[in-house]
C-alpha cells in the first residue's frame, strides 16, 4: 500500500477552492459580458463579475502573502531536471500503464510540467487580467491617473487572457483525472491527502 | 418649409407683432408680443395667417372664426409664464400638435408622472421655466450654433447659474457612488437612457412627402384623409403625405450641444438623404456626447439645377404663386426664391431630407429608464453609434476566432488523450 501524503494544506485547498469558483464565476460573466451568450443579462453579470474581480484580488493578496511567508513559492521556480521524463510520460508512458516518473512529495509537490504552468499562470496570465481588468474597470478615471490607453485594446488583451484561461481550465480539468485513479487528484486537492507513488527505485 | 414670403402664416409664432414681410423691424420693443407669453386668462389666441396678430375683431381664417379676444382683461391677467403659454407655440411647432418636435406636445399641459417625472401635476409639478430659467427676458434655450448649456455645472438655485441641462441640478454622477452607470454620463447623455421613447402619449409626425401634395378628389377639391383615427390626417392635398407614430424609439448621435444647418441658397453637397438640420460633434471630442434625437424624414422641393433647397411661397392669395392657392411648384418656388434672393432654374425636383429634433423631454420615472442590454449588445441601440468600445456590441472577431478555435483544440486534445487511455486499458487487460 502506498503512503498517504498530505500534499495541500488547509488554506492551500480553500485558497484553490475560491478562486476556481471565482475564475469560472469569472468565465460565465465575462463571456456573457462580452456579448457570447445571454445567461443572467448585461447588468447582473456587470456586477458579478466586478464583485467576484475584487474577491479574487483580495485572495489573491492573501495568498501571494502566505506563499512568501510559507517559502512556498519556491515550488513554482522551473525545473532543471525530470522535464523530457514527465513530458515523454504524458505523450507515452501513460498509455502503457507506466507509473509517474515524478515522485511527488510535500517538498516538491508540482511536477516539471505543472511549475512551467503555474508559473506562467501568476507571472503572466493572472497580472494580465488584473491589469487589463482594473484598468477596464476604472477606464473613466485614465485622464487623472495620467494613463492614456484605448478601451478597444485593453477590452481585447481581457479576452485574449480570458480565452487562454479556458484552454488552461480545460486541460487543467482533464489532468486531474491522469491519477492513480480518475478521481485521485480531486481527492487531494478537496481533502489534502494524496496517496503517493513511491520514488522509483 | 421656410419662413420667407409665408410670414403671415409662420409669424403667428415666430414671433413679432406684424411681421409680414422683410422689412419687420426685430428691434423694435413696439413689435414684442407681451401677451403671447404672459396672459394667464388662456382667451388670448393668434390668428393663424394673422401675421403676429390675435383677432382685434371678429375673423375667419382657414375655417375658423376667431372672437376679438379682450385686451383688456388679459392685459389686467398678465402675470408669470406657464406650460400653456409656452406650450402655444412650442407644442404645435410646424403647424400643428406634435408636428415638429417629437418630446414637447399637448400632453405636456397635465402630465402624469410616467409622461414627466418633473412636471408631474400630482408631484413636482414643474413648468417650463423651472429649468429654462430666464434673466431679464433672455430665456435658457437651446441649440442653434452655440450650445446652451456650455458649461456641464451644477445651478443650483443657490449657484444663480441656468438650469438647463439635467447636470445643472443632477451632477455629473447622478447614480449610486459605486454605480458604473456614472462611468457612462461623460459619454451618454442622461436623456440616452433615460427617455426610452418620445411621443408617449400623442403622436409625432415622422415623415412629410411634399412631392404628393396637390391631389384632387373626384370633384377636383382638395381633401383629407385620416386613418387611424388617433393618429392625425395622413394625407392632405396641400401638405402631402404625413406619417404619424407614438412611442418612438430615438435614434441616436454624436452631439456637442449645437447644430448645423442647411441655409438659403445653399448648395446641396453629397449626402442623401439632405440633412437640412444636424447634431455637432463626434467622438473623443471632450464635449461630445451620444443624444437622442427624432430625425423628421422628409421629401420636398429642390432646383436639380442650383442644387439647392426650393424655398416655397406656401401661403398667400390665388396667383400669389402661393402653393396651397396654385398647386404649382414651379410657381411656388419661383416666387418664394425670388422673395428670398435665391437663384431659381424654373427646374423643381423632389429630394429626401433630413431634420434632426434633438430629444429632451418627457422624462419618466428611473424604473423606465432604458436598461444597459438595450445597448450593450450586438444589435442594440447604438448599432450606428462609431468612435467607442461598448461591451456586448463590439469584438475582434479574429480574436473570438482564434480564442475559440484555441479552446477547441485543446478540449479535442484531451479527448482523444483520454480516449487513447481508455483503449490502451483495455487493451492491457485483454492482454
Amino acid at each position: 500500500m502506498a503512503e498517504k501524503i498530505l500534499l495541500y494544506t488547509r488554506f492551500e485547498r480553500f485558497w484553490h477552492c475560491t478562486q476556481a469558483i471565482l475564475i469560472v464565476l469569472l468565465g460565465i460573466t465575462g463571456f456573457e459580458i462580452h456579448g457570447s451568450f445571454h445567461f443572467i443579462g448585461f447588468e447582473r453579470a456587470v456586477h458579478l463579475h466586478d464583485d467576484a474581480a475584487w474577491i479574487l484580488a483580495g485572495l489573491v493578496v492573501f495568498a501571494i502573502f502566505w506563499h512568501f511567508t510559507t517559502g512556498e513559492w519556491r515550488q513554482y521556480l522551473p525545473a532543471r531536471d525530470m522535464i523530457r521524463e514527465t513530458v515523454r510520460f504524458y505523450l507515452v508512458g501513460i498509455f502503457r500503464g507506466e507509473p509517474h516518473p515524478f515522485p511527488k512529495s510535500r517538498a516538491r509537490k508540482l511536477n516539471p510540467l505543472q511549475r512551467f504552468t503555474y508559473l506562467f499562470l501568476k507571472l503572466i496570465l493572472f497580472p494580465l487580467q488584473f491589469v487589463t481588468g482594473f484598468l477596464y474597470l476604472f477606464s473613466n478615471d485614465w485622464p487623472n491617473l495620467g494613463i492614456t490607453a484605448d478601451l478597444e485594446s485593453v477590452a481585447l488583451l481581457h479576452t485574449a487572457g480570458a480565452f487562454a484561461f479556458i484552454v488552461f481550465f480545460v486541460v487543467h480539468v482533464y489532468l486531474t483525472t491522469t491519477g492513480k485513479t480518475p478521481l485521485a487528484h480531486i481527492k487531494a486537492i478537496l481533502t489534502g491527502w494524496e496517496e503517493a507513488d513511491r520514488p522509483p527505485a | 418649409m421656410a419662413i420667407e414670403s409665408n410670414w403671415c402664416r409662420c409669424t403667428s409664432c415666430h414671433a413679432g407683432y406684424g411681421w409680414k414681410d422683410k422689412t419687420f423691424d426685430f428691434s423694435s420693443e413696439e413689435n414684442v408680443d407681451c401677451l403671447v407669453c404672459h396672459d394667464t386668462t388662456g382667451t388670448y389666441e393668434k390668428v393663424l395667417t394673422g401675421c403676429g396678430h390675435p383677432a382685434y375683431e371678429s375673423t375667419i381664417s382657414e375655417g375658423k372664426t376667431y372672437d376679438p379676444v379682450d385686451l383688456g382683461n388679459i392685459a389686467r391677467n398678465v402675470g408669470k409664464t406657464s406650460r400653456a403659454t409656452c406650450g402655444a407655440c412650442h407644442f404645435f411647432g410646424g403647424g400643428a400638435a406634435g408636428v415638429k418636435h417629437g418630446d414637447l406636445d399637448t400632453s405636456l399641459l397635465a402630465p402624469s408622472k410616467d409622461l414627466d417625472v418633473h412636471m408631474d401635476m400630482q408631484g413636482l409639478n414643474y413648468s417650463c421655466t423651472s429649468c429654462h430659467v430666464t434673466f431679464s427676458h433672455y430665456i435658457t434655450g437651446r441649440h442653434y450654433s452655440e450650445p446652451a448649456p456650455k458649461n456641464r455645472r451644477m445651478a443650483l438655485p443657490k449657484d444663480d447659474g441656468n438650469r438647463l441641462s439635467c447636470e445643472s441640478c443632477h451632477g455629473p454622477s447622478p447614480h449610486r457612488s459605486d454605480d458604473k452607470l456614472n462611468h457612462h454620463t461623460d459619454i451618454v447623455a442622461c436623456q440616452s437612457c433615460h427617455i426610452p421613447a418620445f411621443a408617449r402619449v400623442n403622436p409625432t409626425v415622422m415623415s412629410w412627402d411634399w412631392s404628393v401634395a396637390g391631389r384632387f378628389d373626384e370633384k377636383g377639391r382638395p381633401f383629407k384623409k385620416k386613418e387611424p383615427p388617433d393618429i392625425g390626417p395622413n394625407y392632405l392635398t396641400r401638405k402631402g403625405e404625413l406619417v404619424w407614430a407614438k412611442n418612438v424609439t430615438p435614434t441616436y448621435r454624436w452631439y456637442n450641444g449645437s447644430f448645423h444647418f442647411m441655409r438659403m441658397g445653399e448648395r446641396i453637397g453629397d449626402e442623401r438623404p439632405v440633412v437640412l438640420s444636424g447634431p455637432n460633434g463626434g467622438p473623443g471630442e471632450p464635449d461630445s456626447r451620444i443624444h437622442p434625437f427624432k430625425i423628421h424624414q422628409g421629401v420636398q422641393p429642390y432646383d436639380p439645377v442650383t442644387m439647392t433647397i426650393g424655398i416655397p411661397k406656401i401661403f398667400g392669395p390665388k396667383g400669389s404663386g402661393a402653393y396651397w392657392s396654385d398647386f404649382n411648384w414651379k410657381a411656388s418656388l419661383a416666387a418664394g426664391m425670388m422673395s428670398a434672393g435665391v437663384t431659381f432654374s424654373g427646374e423643381v425636383d423632389f429630394i429626401k431630407t433630413e431634420t434632426y429634433w434633438s430629444i429632451n423631454h418627457m422624462i419618466p420615472p428611473k424604473e423606465k429608464a432604458v436598461g444597459c442590454a438595450s445597448c450593450h449588445a450586438r444589435d442594440g441601440l447604438m448599432a450606428e453609434i462609431a468612435g467607442v468600445y461598448i461591451p456586448g456590441r463590439d469584438r475582434s472577431r479574429t480574436l473570438d476566432t482564434a480564442g475559440w478555435t484555441f479552446v477547441a483544440l485543446s478540449a479535442g486534445a484531451v479527448s482523444v488523450h483520454g480516449l487513447l487511455r481508455i483503449l490502451s486499458r483495455g487493451r492491457e487487460k485483454g492482454e
